[in-house]
């Protein structure tokens, strides 16, 4: 376990309007590791995600309180930009969103082409990023093609390479596998096990048994709140919480 | 017994439902065939080169159509010059940052009824804005401005509902790259919601194109020795030239107009058609 974490969150709420959706989270989440983050539907999960890049702020009326620091500085200050954050703590969504007007070549290198330019080796970084989304062998005579023209677990793979791209630090994942096939969903799972060997990764997941095989640390949230955090290993098998076990065992959620 | 009653009198509706959909189709497409056939008739007997590149006339033979033809494209060029940028900005700022505010409620609210105003009105406008108060008089520009005022609701509305089809998934996975809005917009944003704008503003210019009312009050003239010369030169345009030849007395200045309508349709069907090709090229290039 490294000692100092990458993002540190304390006594933070999410509001939408009156509708207070997160209650004074702490958690510390350890820097190059994949975090899971696991819940019944409605909880507050892609809230808490979108809090960690500051998306949450786009929608209208809600709000942030508490702290949430990254490698000790706190990103709702005042002198922090979002905009640049966002380059630091990228995002993978629920469902693929390739541009549908770009190549598959143009959307890997998204990050880039949006703001400001793209470097002269273009070609090698969009091979690099795909060879990191273990989707290179399958596009590779096909660069130019639409990203759209892709599967969909292909498409959620070109994201992936796509959020890569933009080298952050830390990887924020909605449920990167719920709009994708076993066999897809297979090769991501990899990715993101592989991905955590560089990367600090959160990834919510529906799926319990994949929180098992791809995270070294689970939280469990509820209506909200978190109950349990700890290594992923421990809250599976030995859960210390009630709450825990009744969800992973299935008795409600 | 009730049961099949009922059922065949569910039928007799339908058929007679049907039938009077179909007749809603088929009667107003006869009535329009009808009008073009009949101007066709009469237009083809003086339509021929020499009528697009001649000046008007007092002697029905020799008139044509030409500084009308050639004002009305000035007029229409200027015209989407003047508004398409500010109607796609305004679109742009009432989807994309306005969202909400009550500024843009009001604005929003008002679009609407401005597109409902009649055009003469829009005209009565233009000749006290443009030409007595900017003191552009009676020129091309006045008259660009004032078509570019009446157009411009129907490309604020159209260019708004192209951006509202641009799925909100696009916008956060832009942001969650780190983009500004406006990098967002510029490049994630318009490029998906170009087709739409194209096929929205073209319409409404050749909507403007046919547009007499405004015009006469903003003061085209129906009798043009020669072709505009610049934005202040004074001008006619195709719907203005017809006019003035239907309220002749001589009968053959009618075939004129007949033939003056054929060339505005012919330049509508053009830009119509531009209109389709330009949307499918640009949606060819989506997915
Ligand atoms: N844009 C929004 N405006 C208002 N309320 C919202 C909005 N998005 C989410 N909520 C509310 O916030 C709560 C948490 O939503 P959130 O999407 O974070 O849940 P979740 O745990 O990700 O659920 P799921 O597993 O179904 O994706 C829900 O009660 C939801 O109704
Ligand atoms: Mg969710």
């Amino acid at each position: 376990m490294s000692s100092t974490p990458k993002l540190s969150i304390s006594e933070m709420d999410a509001s939408y309007g009156d509708h207070q959706v997160l209650h004074s989270i702490d958690m510390q989440i350890p820097a190059q590791q994949v975090t899971a983050l696991i819940g019944p539907s409605g909880c507050g999960k892609s809230t808490y995600l979108r809090c960690l890049n500051r998306m949450h702020e786009l929608t209208t009326s809600a709000t942030v309180n508490g702290t949430v620091e990254l490698d000790g500085a706190d990103i709702y200050h005042d002198d922090i930009d979002p905009v640049l954050l966002r380059r630091r703590i990228g995002m993978v969504f629920q469902k693929p969103a390739p541009f549908p007007t770009w190549s598959i070549a143009d959307n890997v290198l998204a990050g880039m082409k949006l703001t400001g330019g793209v470097p002269d080796n273009a070609d090698e970084i969009v091979e690099k990023a795909l060879k990191g989304a273990a989707l290179w062998d399958e596009v590779k005579d096909k660069l130019d093609k639409p990203g759209t023209s892709l599967s969909g677990g292909q498409q959620q793979r070109l994201c992936i390479a796509r959020a890569i791209t933009v080298e952050p630090d830390v990887l924020l994942m909605d449920e990167p596998c719920s709009a994708i096939d076993p066999v897809a969903t297979a090769r991501v799972e990899n990715l993101i096990h592989e991905l955590g060997e560089n990367y600090t990764i959160v990834v919510v997941t529906h799926n319990m048994q994949q929180a098992a095989r791809i995270s070294d640390k689970t939280a469990f949230l509820m209506m909200g709140e978190l109950v349990e955090f700890d290594d992923t290993s421990k809250l599976f098998s030995n859960p210390a919480k009630q709450q825990t076990e009744d969800y992973i065992t299935g008795k409600f959620g | 017994m009730m049961n099949k009653d009922q059922r065949i009198g569910g039928r007799i509706a339908e058929w007679g439902f049907r039938t009077m959909c179909l007749a809603a189709v088929i009667i107003p497409l006869l009535v329009l065939a009808t009008l073009v056939i009949d101007v066709a008739i009469d237009g083809t007997q003086r339509l021929s080169w020499e009528f697009i590149s001649s000046y008007p006339s007092r002697i029905a033979e020799q008139a044509g159509v030409l500084p009308a033809l050639v004002g009305s494209l000035f007029v229409i060029a200027m015209t989407g010059l003047l508004a398409i940028p500010i109607g796609v900005a305004a679109a742009v700022y009432l989807n994309e940052y306005g969202k909400n505010s009550w500024v843009a409620n009001i604005i929003e609210i008002n679009i609407a009824n401005l597109a409902g105003v009649p055009s003469v009105v829009y005209g009565l406008l233009g000749l006290g804005l443009f030409v007595r108060f900017a003191g552009m008089g009676r020129s091309v520009l006045a008259a660009a401005c004032t078509l570019a005022l009446l157009i411009l609701p129907i490309v604020i509305m159209a260019s708004r509902e192209a951006l509202r089809s641009v799925p909100s998934s696009l916008r956060e996975a832009s942001y969650g790259l780190g983009a500004t809005k406006w990098e967002t917009i510029r490049q994630v944003v318009l490029p998906m919601a170009l087709p739409g704008i194209l096929t929205g503003t073209i319409l409404s210019i050749s909507r403007a194109i046919g547009e007499t009312a405004p015009l006469i009050v903003v003061g085209a003239v129906a009798y043009m020795t020669f072709l505009p010369d610049g934005l202040n030169s004074s001008f006619s345009v195709l719907p203005i030239q017809i006019y003035d030849w239907t309220t002749r007395p001589q009968a053959e200045f009618l075939i004129n107009a007949a033939a003056g309508i054929m060339v505005l349709l012919s330049v509508m069907l053009l830009l119509n058609t531009v209109a389709i090709l330009l949307r499918n090229k640009y949606q060819k290039r989506m997915y």
